[in-house]
């Protein structure tokens, strides 16, 4: 292919100014005092109002986080992290008690709106009941949003109809305040305190996300959604967030991301702990799209996170989705941990790199119940400069007979410059479990593309068309107002790549 | 705590400084060859021994299985050398050339010195220690750094063998290279092997190591030129601490395949570093492992194709009894220009016991956009429905089980292209499963 190098700079290009999220909301904040202490944690714990018992735990994670080192085993490349040059909170300054939407800054309320997300009108929506043509009754689908601007939660849609359904939907600040039984029997108990560098930081100094419970025997009536924004500069985030699906309970959980240019870098390490009862299900979506930096790798975001669900209950089931598009470094493995018998875990990812950003992201199927099954299905698309890694582990304890595990990891790479790299891990310690594993790395067929082109369309169509065919296993597993912006998503990054 | 960081000098380190300290003066070679001792053993002496924080290491955790270093083998006495009489049986059948090592030390008088035109055969000890300038120059370098376990082997190399095939020449018979543990104290070899096929020759090496309580550090460097057609099998058996190194550079146009037969051995690490240095060549690497009881057999590969238009086949396959682990580690990387690559991993176990444990990571490091790179992996038992079609015509449930363990090694063994020694290997499976009967 001649035109390569003009492709991989026209990527490059349309990358930085693609980039539709980087606007930054003018808005009067306030922010814990810079760096990272024990006054740190003390004064995000103090800000959140929070019992003893939350005050003391984080302080013993804190304790904990300073004996230990960032991991180096990823294969990601960033300049040292100066922790102790960065806020740790920001929240917008606002009035004490909020009672409805009306109250939120109208600012952030814009913000939102510009970025898809119009809470208002979403919740104003709600009441009308929408009929077609004939009158009936149209079946909505509906969606509450937790929106969490820097360091708290600005607004939650929907309350008042999920608690009629019995869902508990609330920031997590509120949630330890309201339901502090069942954070504390649950919190830290899918990702302990201890668990690794980024987690336990987390652990010491998080902030805000969102709390679900979801009563034995429930399916929650909605999609529940949280949109993640950082807009302060130089500020981490750290949210936390927790799911528990009761006995036979469902929910669908939505997550998406976004944050302005700017030339720093910013850390977010998050912590997504899922808890899955017997015969529950659990259904946990990404679409992750924080500023992945400029075309020479300057800025963007560093996305270090830990996301980890516990199928403790018999025929339990969690689905992690995730389209990574966005981000400077992605270091990122949802993980299943099939304890119950017969639970089933699953992971369907798209992993998009352009420029200099660097994805590091897997998944982790721990099989230690009995006939448990789990499938993974990773699609990694390299371009300009990046580097992509799929980094999974498939393990099936000694008791786990009966395991079954099937892993789809494919790569591709558009232009010479970039990387594509597979890491499995496949343990089998017992003798009645069955693994398959298959992966391979092409580039996009000409003869495909030819096909296509043949048919009239243009060579950018064309090779949408082709990714898009590449990763519609995963696609199809999006909810769909999610399926509907990845597609956009994809064809963003890859605009221009054929040369 | 960080994989960089030295914990304390375990036992088995502490051992082998102290070998170091005590050998140094009387290893063979001198000036390039004792700094190039001298470098490698720093290397280990900073690294120590690879544990499980090592990735490359992360299965075969050697600084927990190494638990002390034994005295280092001294020269065979004759009663060892009666005991080695033996050795290397699984190949009597094949017409080769036997070159015999007891205890790490080149036997001539057991060896098969007969002269052939192209062939130039020696002992690596004396090669070192005569300064042979050849010898010299290529020694460390196939692969310099590739790995704590083969900075100790040139830290503390011995003897081994040194072939060299003269450009054009088809070799008559495949070199058969003997290892023999005969001493019965424990002792340890280091054995340093150098083979090199220059430009358009042929050869066939075979590398059996077989016996005694030792533990066995063995390195073989292997540079095939360009349009060479070079074939390694290599044979592991026996209670020793194996860990064995393959070092191979390939050139243009050539076609180079190793296979690797692990039966009946106690712990066993082979790992091959094989680079594509010239366009156009193809490579095979291969190998089975068959193990019962608490052995542990660890497969570790890194291919890199540095250049374009190469392909490369890797297959591997375990077939796990009782107690046993094996390991297969495999990884590609294919370079920025090593564009039209086309190479195929698959690694498949089959587990026996509930008790065996098999752990597999096949890896692909890519940075070249126009290639094919696969690789796959399976892991399970044997096929019930399989078994039960055998087992209503007649066949007993054991024989039935050797019959598809048989087919399942079978394609991999399949691949050996020399019929003698292709059989060779199969027998010695057909024996393993016999023992299990």
């Amino acid at each position: 292919m001649p035109a390569v190098q003009e492709t991989v700079d026209q990527v490059r290009l349309i990358d930085v100014d693609q980039y539709k999220y980087g606007f930054v909301t003018d808005i009067e904040s306030e922010k814990a005092p810079i760096g990272l202490s024990e006054d740190t944690v003390r004064y995000i714990s103090a800000k959140k109002n929070e019992p003893a018992w939350m005050l003391e735990w984080r302080l013993e994670a804190f304790k904990r986080w300073l004996t230990m080192r960032e991991p180096t085993w990823a294969r990601v490349d960033y300049p040292k992290i100066d922790y102790q040059n960065a806020y740790y909170y920001s929240a917008p300054k606002k009035k004490p008690e909020l009672a409805s939407l009306d109250e939120v800054d109208p600012q952030i309320l814009e913000t939102y709106k510009k970025l898809g997300i119009p809470l208002r009108e979403q919740e104003m929506l709600a009441g009308v009941v929408r009929r077609d043509e004939d009158g009936n009754v149209l079946a909505e689908r509906r969606v509450a949003v937790d929106a969490v601007f820097d360091s708290v939660s600005v607004a939650t849609t929907f309350k008042e109809e999920l608690k009629r359904a019995g869902v508990i939907f609330l920031p997590m600040s509120e949630a330890i305040q309201q339901h502090p039984d069942l954070v504390r029997k649950y919190l830290g108990s899918v990702v302990p305190v201890t668990d690794n560098f980024f987690a336990t930081l987390n652990s010491a100094v998080f902030s805000d996300g969102s709390f679900v419970y979801v009563p034995p025997g429930v399916r929650c009536p909605m999609e529940l959604s949280t949109y993640f924004r950082i807009n302060e500069a130089n500020t981490g985030q750290f949210e936390r967030t927790l799911i528990i699906a009761d006995k036979g309970a469902y929910v669908s959980y939505l997550e998406g991301c976004t944050a302005p240019m700017r030339d720093e870098n910013q850390l977010h390490a998050a912590v997504v702990e899922l808890v899955c009862l017997d015969d529950a299900e659990i259904k946990y979506s990404t679409v992750q799209n924080w500023y992945p930096g400029d075309a020479d790798g300057k800025g963007g975001i560093f996305n270090f996170v830990t996301k980890r669900g516990d199928c403790r209950g018999a025929r339990a089931k969690i689905s992690w989705t995730q389209v990574e598009t966005g981000s400077a470094i992605t270091w990122k493995y949802p993980s299943c941990i099939l304890r119950g018998d017969e639970s089933r875990g699953e992971f369907y990812s798209i992993a998009i790199s352009n420029g200099r950003q660097q994805v590091d992201s897997g998944t982790k199927m721990i099989h230690l119940g009995k006939n448990t099954t789990s499938r993974i299905i990773s699609k990694g698309i390299a371009a300009g400069k990046s580097d992509n890694t799929y980094r999974g582990l498939v393990t099936a304890h000694r008791k786990a007979t009966g395991a079954r595990n099937f892993t789809n990891c494919d790569s591709l790479l558009i232009g010479d410059q970039c990387g594509a790299h597979t890491v499995p891990y496949i343990e089998a310690k017992n003798s009645s479990s069955v693994f398959e594993h298959e992966a391979s790395t092409s580039k996009i067929s000409e003869d495909m593309l030819f096909y296509c082109r043949q048919r009239g369309m243009s060579a950018e169509e064309a090779t949408a068309l082709v990714v898009n065919g590449f990763v519609r296993d995963v696609l199809q597993q999006l909810p769909m107002e999610f399926a509907v912006e990845a597609q956009k998503l994809i064809s963003i990054s890859l605009e221009g790549s054929v040369g | 705590m960080n994989a960089d960081v030295r914990a304390i000098k375990t036992p088995a380190e502490q051992g082998l400084a102290q070998a170091f300290a005590a050998a140094r003066d009387t290893l063979p070679g001198k000036g390039a060859v004792a700094a190039l001792r001298e470098n490698a053993f720093r290397e280990f002496d900073l690294r120590g021994l690879p544990h499980r924080r090592v990735e490359e290491w992360k299965y075969t955790d050697l600084r927990a299985l190494m638990r002390e270093a034994v005295p280092l083998a001294g020269v065979p006495d004759a009663a060892a050398k009666a005991r080695a009489k033996e050795a290397g049986a699984a190949f009597k059948g094949v017409d080769c050339r036997r070159l015999v090592f007891v205890d790490g030390t080149f036997v001539t008088e057991m060896s098969d010195l007969a002269p052939e035109a192209g062939l130039t055969i020696g002992s690596m000890a004396q090669a070192l220690a005569k300064g042979d300038a050849r010898v010299a120059a290529q020694v460390g370098k196939t692969f310099p750094n590739a790995d704590v376990a083969v900075a100790l082997n040139t830290a503390l190399m011995g003897d081994g063998a040194v072939v060299h095939v003269a450009a054009g020449t088809a070799l008559a018979r495949p070199i058969h290279l003997v290892f023999v543990g005969g001493s019965e104290k424990p002792s340890a070899a280091f054995v340093r092997s150098l083979v090199v096929v220059e430009n358009g020759a042929k050869a066939i090496i075979i590398e059996s190591h077989e016996g005694g309580t030792t533990q066995v550090n063995a390195a073989l460097e292997l540079v095939a030129g360009d349009d060479t057609q070079v074939d390694h099998v290599k044979l592991t058996q026996g209670r020793a601490l194996h860990v064995a190194s393959l070092m191979v550079s390939i050139g243009a146009r050539a076609a180079f395949n190793t296979f690797a037969f692990t039966g009946d051995a106690s712990l066993v690490r082979n790992q091959s570093f094989i680079r594509f240095a010239g366009e156009g060549s193809h490579g095979g690497i291969r190998g089975v492992s068959l193990l019962r009881g608490k052995e542990h057999v660890d497969n570790t590969l890194q291919i890199e194709h540095a250049v374009a238009h190469c392909d490369s086949r890797e297959q591997f396959r375990a077939v796990l009894d009782n107690e046993s682990r094996s390991v297969f580690q495999g990884k590609i990387v294919v370079k920025p220009h090593a564009q039209k690559t086309d190479s195929k991993m698959m690694t498949r176990s089959l587990l026996l016991s509930d008790d065996a444990e098999a752990y597999n990571k096949p890896e692909l490091e890519i940075f070249a956009d126009d290639v094919v790179c696969g690789h796959g992996a399976t892991a399970g038992a044997l096929d019930p429905g399989l078994k039960f079609y055998l087992m209503s015509r007649g066949i007993s449930d054991k024989e039935s089980e050797a019959l598809l363990i048989q087919a399942f090694i079978g394609e991999t063994v399949e691949e050996i292209a020399h019929e003698g020694i292709r059989e060779a290997v199969m027998n010695q499976a057909i024996a393993w499963l016999k023992g299990r009967a």
